[in-house]
């Protein structure tokens, strides 16, 4: 048992300490998990059941003739063992007196570049490790360049294997000057270069006898002095909402991280998103209220007006507030072994807000063995790129610069929910700069209790000549005629004006939806029930509409008349030019239409008649409470 | 676990009692507080407990005011499994990875929150803290999804699961600290005493009820000992110490030269044990 005043000088010295994420990253043989063996070994943190195990399998497994093989005490799967290859991120700890580490040992191989990515985004520091044999390699580039991108601004250069070039100054300087030419533009903030050899633990713990020419401190020493305060707490105050919380009817807290600043009781923030502002009336933690708090605390803050706030909103400082938009530029890795495609949707998380999202624009690609940008119709796994983003809602965020919680995001498959993606926000979007959300204080349900209706969408989709437009014109006609507020936005009619400069490729039917959809959101907010009819072909787009409307606002009425009738009927004249070839990319010939899966109301034309089939979606705006 | 508790439908906390449990479950009060956790807490009983333990559960059950959930697998008291007989490969195999299988699947729970650390064994410093499952609970280590800065993905198909471990990155020692500093209360069975003893494969195993099997000449005796972690009673060995405060306690870890889970003997059964039954489903 210990002395208990020691125990306590001890325990204190502990909480003092500060702590070091950092990630060691490199090719394959180079030595990573060695080094990392050794830190642990030689700052004696190894348990003796876990040295009997490293000194039989050693025996084994080991690569070193009978030594210890510190690789073998990091690399952990099994499959890993028999490859020789670390193929996952392994985190580690130890301590020192001065500090404690936790470190994230990164995958050298090629395929594996994602896990690095992972490693670095929660690091401060990166220890890049060269073979002194080979130099400067691909991966070495690559490595750095991530390193770089993910924001690290603290490297260190190990140039290992020293040994095996009889511990030679020129190789060492070759090396150096290699790696500095190609980082001069990566943005680091310190590069400090340590020839080491991890197998025999030359400049890792102590100065190593071997070369007397190397004046700089060894490893570990470099690791507890090196200062990589980054100072989120001096960064304007964010807070992402994680969870509303109301035990009661008598607290409504807001709880959640502080990510970025402080903030005081009394202090004004503002929810970037809409533009409301309020005062912290408490901190709540189980400890008891705080007067202030910072970022990396997790507490619960109650406001002093009832604002509207829910998961994914950010408490923001007033004066640095977080911008606000639907659109930003970022760069992009590729992480999944299916091909980035612009245009279609995936999900994207930032903070604590999961929203649809695609890419618009590739703009380049980035060449990692040069940094060179080449032009790109896609990303394959492990590229990077710089892209265009649009969402389907608006979110708070700052630059991954300024901020790497609020600019981090992932990109989630929608099917499979594969994290399949990483971006940064980039800081040089001009378009959101400035255009807060204006607070208005009469709004949807308020127009909408005026005029005594629920507003909606009816979006009527179907091929050409289909029957949505005839039917449309009937439901309004009749609503009208209730005294119901309406608008129909109607495809033939809304290509004259708003969209007269868009044609009928793809991408221009996609630009077609997003504005009609746009414009229907504006038509709800405003209190309407909006008739949409339009062919609408693509899935994709029709959801996207309807993950723009509110809960229960968008009704998808599939107007289901086989191609053969609606070929027949050929109101307009047009299926008997596109199959001439005088028309092109018309959907049902040239172009697909995909039917909906789950419409909220079908509607078979064949063997009725449109007054029927429009009384049913009027009995179902009944039903459904949409009108008395 | 905020972000669980907002982004799951049904999510539970897997208790099981020892020191790492106690601490999740206080971070848990203090992640929801003034709000109760919204979530229940489940232990999977494999039966052969320290008696001690289960009092400590129910009490701590009742004492904060949350829901417990208890499952044994019946199927397997029926068929007699038990640590003598079965072996402890058997035993852990049933009891413990079926039966958790079983509770998660017959209450359909898609988030479960579990206290394993990255530093207690190989295979769980590769762990993600938010870790992804198969509908047959499998967990592929070649296939985790990366995870970068806070951002977590907790998007999970039906039938999918995901396991989440707040207490990745501490160690055994940041787990000790904070128990001290927060005042967290944890199972007797942690600190030293006069405990009925009998020493077997080189363990010290305690004789905790009268199901406990002596070999011929095997006679139980007083020993002062402690526990560094908590399982099976039969499963668990104890080390002799001195050790009955937490500061005592942290004394002697600050000296100690074996890990905790040496006392463990599930995982010494065969190489790389730990990997294998995490792959067919063991926490």
């Amino acid at each position: 048992m210990g002395a208990p005043a020691d125990l306590k000088a001890y325990l204190a010295a502990q909480e003092k300490k500060t702590l070091l994420r950092f990630l060691t990253c490199g090719s394959v043989d180079d030595g990573k998990s060695t080094l990392i063996g050794r830190l642990l070994y030689d700052s004696k943190l190894l348990f003796e059941d876990h040295l009997a195990a490293l000194e039989k399998d050693s025996k084994q497994h080991g690569t070193t003739g009978g030594d210890i093989d510190f690789a073998l005490l990091v690399d952990g799967l099994e499959a890993e063992r028999e490859q020789g290859i670390t193929i996952d991120v392994a985190y580690r700890f130890f301590a020192t007196d001065r500090r404690k580490f936790i470190v994230a040992d990164t995958p050298g191989h090629e395929q594996y570049t994602r896990n690095m990515a992972t490693g670095a985004s929660n690091s401060e520091l990166a220890v890049i490790l060269v073979d002194a044999r080979k130099g400067v390699l691909t991966q070495t580039r690559r490595h750095a360049y991530i390193v770089s991108l993910l924001g690290i601004h603290n490297v260190v250069l190990a140039v290992n294997k020293i040994d095996l070039t009889e511990f030679r100054q020129e190789v060492f300087d070759a090396i150096v000057a290699d790696f500095s030419a190609f980082a001069k533009d990566l943005g680091f903030h310190s590069l400090v270069s340590i020839p080491i050899s991890a197998r025999f633990g030359d400049n890792v713990i102590a100065k190593s006898a071997n070369m007397p020419w190397y004046d700089g401190p060894p490893l570990l020493q470099h690791l507890e002095t090196v200062d990589v305060d980054t100072a989120v707490a001096d960064k304007p105050f964010r807070m992402p909402v994680q969870w509303v919380n109301r035990p009661n009817l008598d607290f409504r807290g807001y709880s959640g991280t502080i990510v970025g600043g402080r903030i005081r009781v009394g202090e004004e923030i503002v929810i970037p998103k809409s533009g409301r502002t309020s005062r912290v009336a408490r901190i709540v933690t189980m400890d008891g209220d705080l007067d202030a708090a910072q970022a990396g605390q997790a507490v619960t803050i109650v406001l002093s007006d009832e604002v509207d706030v829910s998961r994914g909103n950010v408490l923001s400082a007033v004066k640095d507030r977080a911008e606000v938009s639907d659109q930003f530029a970022a760069h992009l890795l590729w992480m999944a072994e299916e091909e980035m495609l612009p245009g279609r949707q995936y999900l994207l998380k930032l903070g604590t807000n999961l929203v649809p999202a695609q890419v618009t624009t590739l703009k380049h690609k980035v060449d990692v063995n040069n940094l060179h940008q080449h032009a790109a119709k896609t990303l394959h796994l492990n590229e990077i790129g710089y892209v265009n983003l649009s969402l389907s809602q608006r979110i708070a965020f700052d630059a991954y610069g300024e901020n790497r919680d609020m600019g981090g995001f992932i990109l989630i498959d929608r099917f499979t929910n594969a994290t399949i993606g990483a971006g940064m926000v980039d800081f040089r979007l001009r378009r959101a700069t400035n255009v807060h959300w204006q607070a208005l204080d009469v709004n949807k349900e308020a127009r909408a209790a005026l005029k005594h209706q629920a507003p909606a969408v009816l979006w009527f989709t179907g091929l050409s000549g289909s029957g949505k437009s005839t039917i449309a014109n009937l439901v309004e006609r009749s609503l009208h005629a209730r005294g119901r507020h309406t608008y129909i936005l109607d495809g033939d009619n809304v290509r004259h004006g708003l969209n007269r400069d868009l044609g009928f490729t793809d991408a221009d039917r996609v630009e077609n939806i997003r504005r009609v959809a746009e414009t229907a959101k504006l038509f709800v907010d405003a209190g309407l029930i909006v008739l949409v009819s339009f062919i609408s072909p693509f899935r994709s787009e029709r959801r996207m509409a309807r993950e723009l409307m509110g809960e229960r606002e968008f009704i998808e009425v599939f107007v289901d008349t086989p191609l053969e009738v609606c070929m027949q009927r050929d109101p307009k004249g047009l299926y008997e030019k596109a199959k001439t070839g005088a028309i092109k990319n018309f959907t049902g010939i040239d172009s697909p239409y995909e039917p909906p899966e789950r419409a909220e109301i079908v509607l078979k034309t064949v063997g009725s008649d449109p007054t029927s089939e429009a009384e049913r979606v009027l009995s179902f705006l009944r039903e459904q409470g949409y009108v008395a | 676990m905020r972000e669980v508790a907002a982004s799951f439908a049904n999510p539970v906390m897997l208790y099981s009692i020892g020191k790492d449990s106690s601490v999740m479950l206080h971070l848990a009060m203090k992640a929801f507080y003034p709000s109760k956790p919204p979530f229940p807490l489940m232990h999977v009983d494999t039966t052969w407990k320290f008696r001690e333990m289960i009092a400590f559960r129910d009490a701590t059950a009742a004492r904060l005011g949350l829901k417990l959930i208890v499952h044994v697998n019946e199927d397997g008291v029926r068929r007699g499994i038990n640590p003598f007989d079965s072996g402890s490969v058997l035993h852990t195999q049933v009891m413990k990875t079926d039966a958790l299988k079983q509770a998660l699947d017959s209450h359909g729970f898609d988030a479960a929150f579990g206290g394993a650390r990255r530093d207690e064994e190989k295979s769980r410093a590769k762990e993600r803290i938010f870790s992804f499952r198969t509908a047959t609970h499998a967990w592929d280590p070649k296939n985790q999804r990366p995870e970068l800065w806070r951002v977590y993905n907790t998007r999970v198909n039906k039938g999918e699961s995901i396991r989440v471990f707040p207490l990745s990155n501490w160690t055994e020692l940041d787990i000790w600290q904070y128990i001290m500093s927060e005042n967290i209360p944890i199972v007797p069975l942690y600190f030293a005493r006069q405990r009925p003893m009998v020493e077997r494969d080189g363990a010290l195993i305690m004789v905790d009820d009268e199901r406990m099997r002596l070999n011929p000449g095997e006679k139980p005796k007083q020993m002062m000992v402690r526990f560094r972690t908590l399982g099976c009673y039969p499963l668990t060995g104890a080390i002799e110490s001195g050790a009955d405060t937490l500061e005592a306690i942290v004394a002697e870890m600050l000296t100690a030269r074996t890990s905790e889970r040496q006392g463990r003997l599930i995982d010494s059964d065969e190489k790389a044990s730990m990997e294998k039954k995490k792959k067919e489903g063991y926490f």
